[in-house]
């Protein structure tokens, strides 16, 4: 024995010392400890200060359920991670760990000021304190809030890490290692079936680690780990996963499992992630998760030094650490007795167990008294003291009346508590299993199953080795059975061990009644006393629901692990109703918390959205423009020139496209080719047009309804032959317009011969704009007339140009004599390119989307999605004389026809000009009609698209007004936080109204 | 993640898939022979049963064929499915099976 480690019990690896740090401060460990482990080997107790009051806090457990122990793990902060639960941490050298929730430093804690204002942050007090003046919320309060709250801190850089995810099936996942969960793999896996056994620890075996009396088969429990692991590891058909997380259970049998890779390495392989997401379907779980030990809620029970009685047993016997010199035991179940033993063994003196329970009986109790360690029945604590480190307990007994006498102080630097085993039901309840509560047992138990899956061991609560491992095996065998594989024989186990019973206690010790002013805490992490609860079920809170929420007791980041069933108990007791009666809070997603890394995975920075390019986006980025992001897809918005902004290029690229020619990439225009011999039927049906007529080689600009009524989306279209439509759609609306046509074709009309591709992606769309247009265009097409009377606009033509085949349409977005040249996307960039070599002697110049929205604007044309909005009909849109009178039916026809839809007060689309003609108008802005109304004011329309038009030397913009048309003339208002703008109400066009310019 | 039965495709997980709403809902033959009334029914009313619920989902990123399934909204388990212009089968318990 040296200081806190016994010189050769446990499982740590004495050859490996192991150096880290913790709050600046060196120390060593051994390979095979856990951060906590290592600590307490050092004689540190104290970790980390409390969420609200800074109280000194030290570890309490040895697992996951850690409240108390967390810590922020990392040497740099790209690879910094807060709210490390130490009992998890696995050190090695160069481990940096520093405490958290303190300043300036763990010892001497300013916010532990905060212990002073206890009596202001009772329950609730964010809702009671932080309510008045409004204004003070975002400048005060939040901010102030923001900085108390949260235990970590976020770490200043980006994560370096990297974040795997897989997928994976098997026939049994087995979650939980442990007795149960090894009896339930061994069965299972001799059947044949694809075994999976997950365990979050760093070593599988669960409880049988720390075991060191029981025997099974004649082996001791490690041997027969050892012995079993070997067995499973041995078989092809069985996977073992430790330091694998089963966090979350999701619908069908799919389980979210996160498996730790490098936390524990201190050089790890840069190939290697961090983390790796298994997303696992299993045909069938076998859910071994095993119990948490409860503490005993009593006065000041989270001094550092006041430890869960099991954790202190585990450390003893697994790490071979001495959790401390002088212990006192505070119990209501038989299984401390044995902690009290083994801690003898290890060194610790037991001054004294006082026990809950009025007359403990039984061999362990008999052990220990034969052992000479005192008992005290019916006895409990009232009270601790000590700093940083508890030094005394207070001891009474409970009299006839309930209430504690007189009390009796003793020394000792280690205080450890049992209330009794809470089996983990977290997973069985997160895949929707009803859980059902066992008055014997003082706990929810798993009952009827929803998914396909069963609990074995201690979750279930059986606790007696024997019938663990019996009950293991049995699970494993019927779980494989469910999974199609039949068992050969039924595996059996021979054990000797001593039963600890299934005694325990939940809810409030009797310390001092109900009006007790002594501070006993339920939840450590949260800051949650007994006295918190009382108060919130005094001020009306009944549902455990409502108490989780006020005092926040159970919504820390262990969610409630080991508060919620004292928290339970205390409101039965205190409402003197059953404790089902109270209802059980209920348990989600992620058992433990979860890195966002591994939800992100592969998907970040560049990964972190598909990116579409079209195949003249290299040749716009060597031009040197600027990009937008339209859905997926990067467009060039402006190709400015040195010197140049947005607005000087957008301008100039405005005046050329209409004094010359311009030259714009359409690529990003959804694509649809319908055929067959119903097409145009079908067309019929889907768009309020009328296409029976449209003779092929002519385009039409077809309008798109979503059944009730409301503009879906718009665009050209071509008619290739009878029996075929070349469909153009918004950028954007493309995969929805597309399912909407399945969608019709498939369910309601499957008797159509009709046949629809996307072809999107099939052809670089190449407009070429302007009066010079065909002057470019016509020395490169070959069989294709471009002049105005063989080719009118809105008329597409198939030939050739530059030698490659195209569908040239012409067509104008701009008001201008256009064509939009489709060709195959392989050819796009080449063609664009001779296009663009030909323009140059006519003043050819690229233009990107914004001068593509500003010449449309001017146009008065829409774009669907921004003069639209979902609740805009086409005659809304003034699209009135798109819809085909004639047709007895069209997708959203009937809609049309309903009172509210042709309203004349409906909002229409108008023109808006700025009576000052330099004032944009801000896109969304609101439109009153008198701006001196007193706020708030009566809103009837808003701005849609609002630019400066270099051709016009003015502002304009499109909106949406209350019955716009007939105010056409009228003047209104736009008011913004610097004044009401005033506006006049014009025809939604403000050039060439009369058209002569496209059919030129 | 649901594991979904494609009537075409077989078992794929449910990101293979996207919800389409109620099934055996028909768009009437004659919507302008309909008052505003049956005519809303048809548009908006749409059934939100605890318990089995028959439904249209898409199989986008498999065969892409719309079909028919019937789950149960409260466990989320999926009774059965099939192609699309298949009646509702009858199934234990269901007193809305075998109608379109």
């Amino acid at each position: 024995m040296s200081g806190f480690r016994h010189s050769t019990a446990g499982r740590v690896d004495r050859n490996k010392p192991v150096r880290f740090s913790f709050d600046g401060k060196t120390y060593q460990g051994f390979a095979g400890d856990t951060l906590a482990s290592a600590l307490l080997a050092n004689g540190v107790h104290l970790v980390g200060r409390s969420f609200k009051y800074h109280r000194p806090r030290g570890i309490v457990t040895a697992g996951s359920d850690e409240p108390n122990a967390l810590v922020g793990i990392g040497a740099d902060e790209a690879h910094y991670a807060p709210n490390m639960r130490a009992t998890q941490v696995e050190i090695y050298d160069g481990l940096v760990a520093e405490s958290q929730n303190r300043w300036p430093s763990l010892g001497f804690d300013v916010g532990a000021v905060n212990e002073t204002f206890a009596p202001f942050l009772s329950a609730g007090f964010y809702y009671k304190t932080f309510m008045w003046p409004p204004k003070a919320w975002a400048k005060l309060y939040e901010p102030l809030i923001r900085r108390a709250a949260g235990l970590g801190r976020a770490p200043t850089q980006a994560d370096a890490d990297r974040y795997t995810q897989v997928y994976a099936h098997c026939d049994v996942l087995v979650v939980g290692s442990g007795p149960a969960g090894l009896a339930a793999a061994l069965a299972a896996a001799t059947t044949g079936g694809k075994v999976f056994v997950c365990d979050e620890q760093s070593e599988m075996g669960g409880s049988l680690l720390a075991e060191t009396t029981a025997t099974i088969d004649g082996l001791s429990a490690r041997d027969w780990v050892a012995r079993a692991l070997a067995d499973l590891a041995a078989r092809p058909n069985v996977t073992l996963m430790p330091r694998t997380t089963a966090f979350g259970w999701y619908p069908h049998n799919f389980l979210g499992l996160c498996e730790r890779i490098t936390d524990h390495m201190a050089k790890a392989d840069p190939k290697l992630p961090r983390e790796r997401l298994w997303q696992i379907r299993a045909k069938e779980v076998v859910l071994a998760t095993g119990a948490l030990e409860r503490p005993l809620v009593f006065p000041d029970n989270d001094r550092p030094g006041v430890m869960m009685a099991e954790a202190a047993r585990i450390y003893a016997n697994r790490f071979g650490v001495k959790p401390g010199d002088k212990a006192v035991i505070f119990t209501a179940c038989d299984s401390a007795y044995r902690a009290a033993l083994d801690l003898m063994a290890a060194g610790v003196a037991i001054a004294t167990i006082a026990d809950l329970r009025a007359a403990p009986c039984g061999p362990w109790i008999d052990r220990v008294r034969s052992a000479g360690i005192a008992i005290r029945a019916g006895t409990v604590v009232t009270g601790t003291t000590g700093r940083l480190r508890i030094d005394s307990v207070s001891l009474a007994t409970v009299g006839i009346d309930g209430n504690p006498g007189s009390s009796e102080n003793i020394a000792c630097d280690l205080l450890l508590m049992s209330g009794g085993f809470t089996p983990s039901v977290h997973l069985f309840s997160q895949s929707r299993g009803k859980l059902v509560y066992d008055e014997a047992l003082q706990a929810y138990l798993p009952g009827i199953s929803v998914e396909r899956e069963r609990s074995a061991g201690a979750c279930r609560g059986i606790y007696d080795l024997d019938k663990v491992l019996s009950n293991g095996a049995a699970s494993g065998t019927g779980a494989a059975k469910a999974a199609g594989f039949a068992a050969a024989d039924t595996i059996t186990f021979s054990t000797t061990a001593d039963s600890v019973g299934t005694d325990g206690f939940i809810g409030v010790t009797p310390f001092g009644g109900p009006s007790s002013k002594a501070r006993a805490w339920i939840d450590f992490q949260n800051d949650v006393t007994a006295k918190d609860v009382r108060l919130a079920i005094r001020e009306g809170f009944r549902s455990i629901e409502h108490v989780k929420r006020y005092t926040t007791t159970g919504m820390a980041t262990d969610q409630g692990k080991t508060s919620n069933m004292n928290a339970l108990g205390l409101v039965s007791e205190t409402l003197k109703v059953p404790v089902p009666q109270v209802g059980l809070t209920t348990f989600r997603p992620p058992y433990t918390p979860t890195t966002f890394g591994i939800f992100a995975g592969q998907s970040r920075g560049d990964m972190f959205d598909p990116l579409r390019k079209t195949p003249i986006h290299d040749w716009a980025a060597e031009q040197g423009a600027a990009f937008e992001d339209i859905s997926l897809w990067k467009r060039a918005h402006y190709f400015p020139k040195r010197g140049e902004d947005i607005h000087a290029a957008v301008a100039r690229e405005c005046k050329a496209t209409r004094g010359a020619v311009g030259i714009f990439d359409a690529s990003t225009l959804g694509k649809i080719e319908v055929v067959g011999k119903d097409a145009a039927e079908f067309m019929n049906r889907m768009y309020t047009n009328a296409w029976t007529k449209l003779e092929p080689g002519r385009l039409r600009y077809g309008v798109m309804l979503r059944e009730d009524g409301f503009v879906m989306d718009d665009g050209v279209v071509g008619r290739m032959a009878t029996d075929r439509f070349h469909i153009t759609t918004t950028t954007g609306g493309a995969p929805r317009v597309l399912s909407m046509m399945e969608d019709y074709l498939q369910t309601e009309w499957p008797g159509l011969d009709v046949w629809l591709t996307s072809t999107t992606e099939e052809w670089a769309v190449i407009a070429v704009q302007g009066p010079l247009a065909r002057k470019v265009l016509e020395p490169l097409v070959e069989g294709i007339d471009l002049s105005r009377e063989a080719m009118p606009h809105m008329s597409v033509r198939e030939g050739r140009i530059c030698g490659v085949p195209t569908r040239l349409f012409r067509v104008s977005f701009t008001g201008e004599l256009g064509f939009e040249v489709n060709v195959p996307a392989g050819y796009g960039r080449a063609v664009w390119e001779a296009i663009f070599a030909a323009g140059q002697p006519h003043g050819m110049t690229p233009y990107g989307t914004e001068t593509m929205h500003v010449l449309r604007a001017e146009k008065g044309f829409i774009i669907v999605g921004q003069e639209t909005d979902g609740t805009v009909t086409p005659d809304d849109a003034g699209l009135g004389w798109a819809i085909g009178k004639a047709k007895k039916d069209f997708v959203g026809k009937r809609s049309l026809a309903r009172p509210a839809m042709t309203a004349s007060d409906r909002k229409q689309l108008v023109g808006l000009l700025t009576v000052d003609s330099k004032t944009v108008l801000e896109e969304g802005a609101q439109i009153v009609a008198d701006p001196a109304q007193p706020i708030p004011m009566t809103m009837i329309g808003h701005v849609t698209s609002s630019y400066w038009s270099a051709t016009l030397d003015r502002s304009i913009a499109l909106a949406l007004v209350r019955g716009g048309r007939a105010r056409v003339g009228t003047r209104l208002s736009v008011p913004m936080p610097s004044g009401p703008i005033t506006v006049e109400v014009v025809e939604p066009i403000f050039y060439d109204a009369k058209g002569a310019r496209l059919d030129a | 993640m649901l594991l979904i039965t494609c009537p075409h495709c077989g078992p794929r997980a449910e990101l293979e898939f996207a919800y389409a709403g109620e099934a055996h809902i028909a768009r009437p033959t004659d919507p302008m022979a309909l008052d505003d009334e049956s005519w809303a029914r048809f548009l908006y009313h749409r059934a939100n049963p605890k318990g089995l619920h028959a439904e249209r989902w898409r199989h986008l990123h498999g065969c892409a064929q719309f079909f028919n399934v019937v789950r149960d909204t409260v466990s989320d388990s999926i009774v059965t499915t099939y192609p699309a212009g298949q009646p509702r089968p009858a199934l234990p318990g269901d007193d809305k099976g075998a109608t379109r």
